[in-house]
């Protein structure tokens, strides 16, 4: 029954969007703007609906419904509840529907919060939200129905979630990543109203900015959460590997911070109108690239789900309808948006220019390197491979001068800044990064050159970054009667913080990719490795069981000096269901190194493993800078000016939304 | 600017303003292209040919060098580079295989350093009977690889029977791999024992 009422309020939830869609557009058209007020109440409802739908879905898992097909092959009776709940994602179908569950609670969040908008804005923005609905309801309901039953013969038992995935990052990363995705919804269903009214200022880009915020922080956290798990739960210390899915995700980071710039000098400045509602239609293409990609098997990747033709046909007449339509509305509306203001050579706009370049440059070239496979079939280019050193080194290169720009674009001033006193202000950071970077190198002279360079320039450029950063605040909040860090506006310390912990994922790339020391060897009980000082003892192998795998868990005791450190158990899972083997590795982290084991394989003929032994330095710092930056979003989205600036302007805007249907209305 | 400028300025303007929609309109072309091809089962064109002619270094040993002639079907080739993941995720299958003593592997060391390539064998151990060093990709592109980790069935008179891409796993090679090569040589092959496990789910 359960499974029937979820497939029920999804209907009717499909229903609710297409009012929500086709309502206030015909409202608008039409002059009645009753028709127009539809949107917020189907918006409300459409959410009630699909968090029906997905609850149900959910509670099947709870109760071990086998009779549902979807169940039945991601779940099993044994499985711990946790897992479970979280299996409701754990596969296409159900990973479609959080996709949906998430937009329509965006769009829940924009039709509460929205009070300041126009009510034709507000119009707009939910209809463009319930369109996107609507495609991927009729997605999940006509090609990928989580609700199937298997009847009338079910299985008694079901198969199981993929062990790989059951791990607390299951719980955690989708969820994060496709409040990102699907934040990106919101600035782009601004960005077509806008277009469609014409209208693109200063006030659009200030009920933008925190949507994007918002948005942008959970797709940081959700990628460093997913990075995090790739490099514990592979067991082979990787933590980024340019995957055609990691790729995915990736590309809409870069087009969301360039997005984030360009709304910045749209909102301080009214430049880059045109640019900045390209940006938000890209971000949310992106996105959208990003299912279809994983979704249809188009290319090869180990995060690929099911392969099926029919879903990427849809997706892709979906991804070509929604983006084509907005594409040609930009073309036709945004070439007739004026610009009037100016800037000088050396200006913040400039540097923003030229921040968006890169980043627009980086995302053309990872999605010719992830396209590349199809690219190469079709022209039947001679075979051509790229992998991870295409995408280092392109990337590298044109992050480097970004990074440097990071630095400059707090201190410089909008519409223009002297060069004199740039250099004066920057001479002292100058110095001491680059003292900073020597001193690393140094410290690991007896490397090669090239591994120096990237050292240097890496430490260089994250201190480049901290000390100018810092050294900005500390300007800002210098009063006459001592520093006030109350000065400051929430929306520079997101800034900074952004920034920093853009800094702090340097440091942790740079030193773990050419620090680490990854020893594999063959270890029996009583066995000692030393890696880097730190003496490994293999002490004991036990059996273990738990409610769904059974498996052995080495135990691992770390000193230094004759110092005991800590204990490691990486352990070898053989889950029931499928009998597949895991590799679990034992990490210790710190502030500076974590300690890694993995174990390999048995050795035939012996009671010997061979076993992954890894010092990674400073790894756990990618982690801490992703989680800065995060903060940095949150911190940047409570900003007073976008609450207090809407209060005072309720009056008016009150004021303009009765005129506005006064006018709808006649 | 009078009227007229004016409009042919506009125009002007909205065909720039039209390059994102071409360009998106390109890309939905190449990604309809893809559609419906399974990226794991590509064909090679050179299926049914002989293994193409190639002059290269050992990996372990750089003073011989090694040519098609050296390698004796049937057998496996397989494509790997110390800087592809998946090929960490096959490497231990491809131990337990080499050891079963069913199939030899060759392998191919694609577009790698040298220090590094041996750095992964000498570390992770050696599942191959001799290794290509294919420095520069050249022998790749020859076989039309695409990326690593990929696997040539090579039959008993050096032809290409088959090319997998992908990580080969117990399963792969019982399922796709092995019957290629029995339906080659009717006589190959003992049983992989019961215990053994396999890494099979060790993909992301």
């Amino acid at each position: 029954m359960i499974p029937e009422i979820g497939n029920l309020a999804l209907t009717f939830a499909l229903a609710l969007a297409v009012v929500q869609f086709v309502a206030p557009l015909a409202g608008i058209a039409s002059h009645r703007w009753r028709l127009v007020l539809v949107a917020k109440p189907a918006a409300i409802l459409q959410f009630i609906f699909v968090s029906v739908a997905f609850v149900c879905l959910a509670w099947s898992f709870y109760v071990n419904d086998f009779s549902v097909s979807y169940v039945a092959s991601h779940s099993n009776r044994f499985l711990p509840t946790e897992y479970r709940i979280a299996a409701t994602w754990g596969g296409h179908e159900g990973s479609l529907l959080l996709w949906v569950f998430i937009l329509s609670s965006w769009t829940f969040a924009v039709a509460m919060l929205s009070k300041s908008l126009p009510a034709l804005t507000r119009a707009r923005v939910l209809a463009v939200l319930g369109g996107v609905a609507i495609g991927f309801i009729s997605f999940i309901l006509f090609t990928s129905n989580p609700f199937d039953r298997l009847l009338p013969v079910f299985p008694i038992e079901g198969s199981d979630l993929n062990p790989l995935l059951q791990d607390p990052g299951l719980v955690f990363h989708p969820p994060l990543l496709y409040m990102g995705y699907v934040g990106f919804s919101v600035a782009f269903a601004f960005s077509l109203a806008a277009l469609l009214e014409g209208r693109i200022d200063t006030l659009w880009a200030r009920w933008v900015r925190p949507w994007t915020q918002a948005a942008w922080m959970f797709l940081t956290l959700g990628i460093a959460a997913g990075s995090w798990w790739a490099y514990y739960e592979l067991g082979w210390g990787g933590w980024w590997f340019w995957d055609p899915v990691e790729n995915a995700s990736f590309m809409p980071w870069l087009v969301s911070t360039a997005l984030l710039h360009s709304l910045a000098a749209t909102e301080k400045r009214g430049v880059f109108k045109a640019w900045t509602t390209l940006l938000a239609i890209a971000a949310f293409s992106f996105s959208l690239l990003g299912t279809f990609l994983v979704r249809s098997g188009v290319l090869t990747s180990v995060h690929a789900f099911a392969n099926d033709p029919v879903r990427g046909t849809y997706i892709l007449i979906f991804l070509g309808v929604v983006v084509g339509a907005s594409l040609t509305l930009f073309a036709v509306r945004a070439s007739t948006v004026s610009v009037t203001s100016w800037f000088g050579w050396l200006s913040r706009e400039v540097l923003f220019l030229i921040n968006n370049l890169i980043l627009a440059v980086a995302t053309l070239m990872i999605l010719i390197g992830t396209l590349q496979p199809i690219i190469a079939e079709l022209f039947d280019l001679g075979k051509v491979s790229v992998g991870p050193p295409y995408f280092n080194l392109i990337f590298n290169s044109l992050m480097a001068p970004l990074i440097f720009l990071i630095g400059l674009g707090p201190m410089v001033n909008w519409r223009q800044f002297s060069l004199s006193e740039l250099v004066k202000r920057c001479k002292n950071a100058f110095i001491v990064s680059v003292v900073a970077g020597l001193t690393v190198v140094y410290a690991e002279f007896s490397r090669s050159s090239l591994d120096l360079f990237q050292i240097f320039l890496g430490i260089f450029l994250a201190v480049w970054v901290c000390v100018l950063n810092l050294a900005d605040w500390l300007k800002r909040a210098k009063r006459k009667k001592g520093i006030q860090p109350g000065k400051v506006s929430a929306s520079h310390y997101g800034m900074y913080s952004a920034h920093i912990g853009l800094a702090i994922v340097v440091v942790g790339v740079v030193l773990s990719s050419h620090l680490s020391v990854e020893k594999n060897v063959r270890m029996g009980i009583g066995n000692v490795q030393v890696v880097e000082g730190y003496e490994f003892k293999f002490e004991a192998l036990d059996d273990f069981v738990a409610s769904n795998h059974d498996g052995l868990r080495g135990r691992f005791a770390v000193s230094k000096n004759g110092e005991p450190v800590t204990f490691l158990y990486p352990e070898k899972r053989q889950y029931h269901a499928s009998g597949q083997w895991m590799t679990e590795a034992g990490i210790d982290s710190s502030f500076t190194r974590d300690l890694y084991i993995a174990l390999g394989e048995k050795l035939p003929h012996s009671e010997d493993w061979a076993v992954r032994v890894y010092v990674k330095p400073f790894v756990s710092w990618l982690w801490m800078g992703g989680l800065l930056m995060g903060l940095g979003g949150v911190l940047a989205m409570t900003d007073k000016r976008y609450r207090n600036k809407a209060k005072q302007k309720d009056a008016a805007v009150k004021e303009n939304q009765d005129t506005a249907i006064a006018e709808a209305a006649s | 600017m009078s009227e007229e400028e004016k409009k042919t300025a506009a125009k002007k303007k909205l065909w720039l303003y039209l390059i994102p929609l071409f360009l998106f309109f390109a890309m939905t072309l190449l990604l309809f292209s893809g559609l419906g091809k399974d990226p794991t089962k590509l064909e090679s064109q050179l299926i049914g040919k002989p293994v193409p002619e190639f002059e290269k270094l050992r990996l372990l040993d750089p003073s011989l060098s090694i040519t098609q002639n050296e390698l004796q079907g049937p057998a496996l080739i397989n494509v790997f580079a110390s800087w592809c993941p998946s090929c960490y995720t096959e490497h231990p299958y491809l131990m337990k295989l080499a050891q079963s003593g069913e199939v030899r592997i060759y392998g191919l060391n694609y577009r790698d350093k040298r220090d590094a390539a041996l750095n992964f064998v000498n570390k992770l151990g050696n599942p191959y009977d001799l290794i290509v060093h294919d420095d520069k990709g050249r022998v790749g592109i020859e076989l039309g690889v695409y990326g690593a980790p990929e696997t040539f069935v090579i039959d008993g008179s050096n032809q290409i029977v088959y090319r997998y891409v992908g990580v080969v796993t117990e399963e792969v090679w019982q399922k796709i791999l092995k019957p290629k090569m029995l339906h080659d040589q009717p006589s190959a092959a003992k049983h992989t024992s019961a215990q053994e496990v396999t890494e099979a789910g060790e993909g992301k």
